[in-house]
């Protein structure tokens, strides 16, 4: 069926971004991605410019994908990245408004691709557990409560695709920090590093990030339906470890 | 080259004591000198990303690149099931030798003793490091380490994240990566490609790269370069793989004199949703722990496909793994279980969606393990995938059976190494799937996270360092020569690319079509006639790649149809290579079935006295004539045995 597109489209980060009008020919039962893969064919035999989008595994888990669909960061299936949303969910909608991630700290580099790399360097800010390669104990010497587990768990399927700060009012990480401070300080294994919501908050706020006013957007967004609670859990261990 | 220099360099003496001695064997470069040696490590996955947290925290300087955005994104990140270790924590008699020895038998006898016996005796460190970093394996209620059997082994030594065991490991990678980058000892890039190898004379000194957002060609020098970068499923066009994985720094490095082994050895995969129209972009795995609880069948009458299952009484229901395969069933390893699937399908038993006028897929039904088990304890176990089946297929398996059928999913192919991990080319190593080493013929479950990770965190740093222990550091002045010839290299490949004759076709149109070529002849059966026709076609199409190629954009802007075609360019003579590889190997063994080598059952017959070697390819400037050279297998330990799953 054909769909009628309204796509972002930016040169660089320095250009002026406006949108742009396409239609194609999309089976329903394709993906979201497959669909625009169509339309970038379309354009290439065409003659034109395709549209520049991120993406890797197609399946949910790498955290490359990251289009607003009809002002949505992922689009309107909850729990679900964009390149898991299928054009069968979407044959009611008129017209499809597609965007990139917007912030400050995320700064176009063209169309719909951002350049995400803050992330990475809140993570290089105390995201880990500083163990040396070769000098860990035998691994069930610390035995961890089930329930620990399973709650470090939840927190660390994070994927970093950034649709929190793109969904936030404030443009807020918060949501990530929290995510990875509350996968590995509550870990035994983790707990030693008392400094690291400190740090990684820091981090986030020099990237120019901002700060958390409890909308609660990022919750609703988030494609591994990572918890505000982690925040609440971040928010304990800031506060005792000051 | 001769024959005598495909040397492994393995260790003589006792299998145990061989990574020991070859340890003590090893030099080392002292903690004040490390500082001055750089490495580059391409790709930053489990194996790249673990050796370069590695080697920066020895105090080498290490120089990382890859495409992706940002490195916790490597493919790596996509394995679902889990990771083996010999720890016996379940006390049901595995050790080292149980898992060396299921290892080897499940590659089909076409692996190294020595390798294979290091990596089974390294799993059980990657655990205690894993768990060390915060990966949140499961547990049980006492808090100890849970365990479950994976496909192939009758030992509970698979170490899980629930379906996301692949992405719990390469964060602990990646966390401990990045730790390395804040410490200044890793200077990281992203969205950086490799084009082209620095030779100077048969040794590297560096590697060429793209910046995919500039489009600038930019060159690295350093005293030596690992390359990390994954495997080539992709070559078939639908895969399991991300869809930016490619062959294209292994490839380079093969024409610049790097031996490619064992390059038709391609594990396709028994579970993965069925593909479901032409736009399909890639194919989902569906994991193998399904099929722990799962049951796989089929209607035993053709009239029966087109009903719905819940319709088919059970004794119409052939339970094909089950009958045919009675003390594993359900568990055979991948090949075994996909070979079985295309049986069914070719008899005309399948189901689903029709491609190409053949119903392709069976059914894996969890009727049995809900009723016995519960609900809540399949979800427990099966809840994200069975939500991820839901969303691609808009079916609940709670209430009907999945359908799956094979599709590629490994290469156990990959860049020749010897025990050093050190390909052909002297200062080019290859760890994880982009070299070939000790997955044999077939991969087991659960064994390519364990061999990323021993790669990086293990034996990488000692060979690495014992290979610049014997080099004094390269004086980048020295070599500028070298580079202006491989950026003009890497140059000239781009403007070909960018200035096709009659530009009407694009790089994705000519991928689906070498893809099905591939798939067709080098898939799960393969056969001379069609293995010969496979060759002419590749060559053909290829022909046209470099006439009617076309890339809009220039190439000094980010550009993914650029990439892309950069990627298919190599994949045009990879798969010629392949399709090569699997004649020449007149017999069957693990994923590589020649028809005209199986038993009146359909199952693999192997020719150890003529095939009982790596088949290692080396580039002699023309890719439809490669020169084949032999490492012959030797085992001392093991006797071949033919694989019996019955």
């Amino acid at each position: 069926m054909i769909f009628k597109l309204n796509i972002w489209r930016q040169d660089s980060s320095e250009a002026e971004g406006f949108f742009e009008a396409h239609q194609v020919d999309a089976s329903e039962d394709s993906s979201f991605l497959e669909m625009l893969d169509a339309l970038n064919e379309q354009l290439i035999v065409e003659g034109k410019d395709p549209v520049a989008f991120d993406f890797d595994c197609r399946e949910g888990i790498c955290g490359s994908c990251n289009l607003v669909i009809n002002g949505t960061p992922h689009g309107k299936q909850r729990a679900t990245t964009s390149c898991q949303q299928y054009m069968r969910d979407y044959v009611d909608d008129k017209e499809l408004w597609i965007e990139p991630w917007r912030a400050t700290a995320f700064p176009v580099i063209k169309d719909l691709i951002v350049d995400r790399t803050a992330f990475d360097r809140i993570i290089q800010s105390g995201g880990y557990v500083p163990i040396r390669t070769g000098s860990a104990c035998e691994a069930n010497t610390l035995p961890v409560e089930k329930e620990v587990a399973d709650a470090a768990f939840d927190a660390a399927t994070c994927i970093g695709c950034g649709a929190c700060v793109a969904v936030c009012p404030n443009a807020s990480a918060t949501l990530f920090v929290a995510a990875k401070v509350s996968h590995l300080s509550t870990l035994p294994q983790g707990q030693i590093d008392k400094k690291r919501p400190a740090r990684m908050l820091q981090a986030m706020e020099n990237e120019g990030f901002g700060s958390c006013s409890n909308y609660r957007e990022c919750e609703r967004v988030c494609p591994k339906e990572i918890k505000v609670t982690t925040i609440t859990t971040m928010n304990r261990l800031l506060y005792r470890q000051s | 080259m001769s024959e005598f220099e495909l040397e492994s360099h393995a260790p003589k003496g006792p299998l145990q004591d061989r990574w020991k001695q070859h340890k003590f064997n090893s030099r080392v470069v002292s903690p004040a000198n490390r500082k001055k040696y750089t490495v580059i490590v391409v790709g930053t996955g489990l194996a790249g990303a673990s050796a370069a947290a590695s080697l920066g925290e020895m105090g080498y300087r290490v120089k990382t690149f890859c495409f992706q955005d940002s490195p916790r994104r490597a493919h790596s990140i996509a394995a679902q099931g889990g990771i083996n270790a010999a720890k016996n924590y379940q006390n049901d008699g595995d050790s080292v030798w149980r898992l060396f020895y299921d290892t080897i038998k499940g590659g089909d006898f076409r692996a190294r003793e020595s390798n294979v016996f290091r990596l089974a005796e390294l799993s059980t460190s990657i655990i205690d490091q894993a768990v060390a970093q915060g990966v949140p394996f499961a547990r049980e209620y006492s808090g100890y380490l849970a365990n479950r059997s994976f496909g192939g082994a009758q030992v509970s030594r698979t170490f899980y994240a629930r379906g996301q065991t692949g992405q719990q490991l390469l964060l602990g990678a990646y966390q401990a990566m990045s730790r390395q980058v804040a410490e200044g000892h890793i200077e990281h890039r992203s969205r950086c490609e490799m084009q082209e190898l620095i030779m100077d004379g048969e040794r590297a000194i560096g590697i060429i790269t793209r910046d995919l957002v500039t489009g600038e060609l930019e060159s690295h020098l350093a005293d030596c370069v690992v390359l990390c970068t994954g495997g080539y499923g992709n070559a078939f066009y639908l895969s399991t793989n991300a869809k930016g994985c490619n062959t294209s720094a292994i490839w380079r490095a093969h024409k610049k004199g790097a031996l490619f082994a064992n390059p038709c050895f391609t594990q396709i995969h028994p579970t993965c949703i069925p593909q479901h129209g032409e736009l399909q972009s890639k194919l989902t795995l569906m994991s193998e722990s399904l099929r722990n609880d799962g049951r796989v069948w089929a209607p035993k009458n053709k009239a029966d496909c087109d009903k719905n299952p819940e319709d088919i009484p059970e004794q119409d229901r052939d339970y094909f793994l089950e009958r045919m395969y009675p003390s594993f069933g359900n568990l055979v390893p991948r090949d075994i279980a996909s070979r079985a699937v295309k049986l069914i399908c070719d008899e005309g038993r399948g189901v689903g969606a029709e491609i190409d006028g053949q119903k392709l897929g069976v059914y894996l039904d969890f009727a049995d393990a809900i009723k016995n088990q519960g609900l809540d304890a399949v979800r427990e176990k099966y809840g994200n995938l069975f939500e991820m089946y839901q969303r691609i297929t808009a079916e609940n398996p709670y209430q009907t059976p999945m359908r799956i059928y094979p599709a590629v999913h490994y290469t156990m192919g990959g860049l020749w190494v010897d025990y050093n991990l050190m390909t052909s080319v002297d200062g080019l190593f290859a760890g994880g799937e982009a070299n070939f080493s000790d997955h044999g013929a077939n991969r087991l479950g659960a064994s390519a996270l364990m061999q990323g990770l021993a790669d990086g965190y293990f034996i990488l740093p000692t060979t690495v360092s014992d290979y610049l222990a014997r080099h004094q550091p390269i004086k980048p002045e020295q070599h500028q020569q070298q580079v202006t010839t491989a950026m003009q290299e890497a140059q000239s490949r781009i403007d070909q690319l960018m200035n096709a004759p009659e530009p009407t076709k694009t790089p994705d149109e000519f991928h689906r079509q070498l893809g099905q070529i591939l798939w067709h002849a080098c898939g799960m059966a393969r056969e001379k006639n069609s293995l010969l026709k496979a060759v002419e076609q590749i060559k053909t199409l290829r022909d046209e790649f470099w006439q009617k190629l076309k890339i809009t954009g220039t190439a000094a802007q980010l550009n993914q149809t650029l990439e892309r075609a950069g990627r298919v360019a190599d994949f045009f003579e990879l798969t010629e290579l392949m399709c090569l590889d699997a004649l020449e190997r007149e017999e069957s063994c693990g994923c590589h079935a020649r028809e005209e080598h199986l038993t009146d059952e359909g199952e693999a017959q192997r020719n150890d006295m003529d095939y009982s070697f790596v088949a290692a390819w080396q580039y002699s400037g023309d890719v439809s004539n490669p020169v084949l050279l032999r490492e012959y297998l030797h085992f001392d330990f093991v006797r071949p045995s033919i694989r019996n799953y019955q």
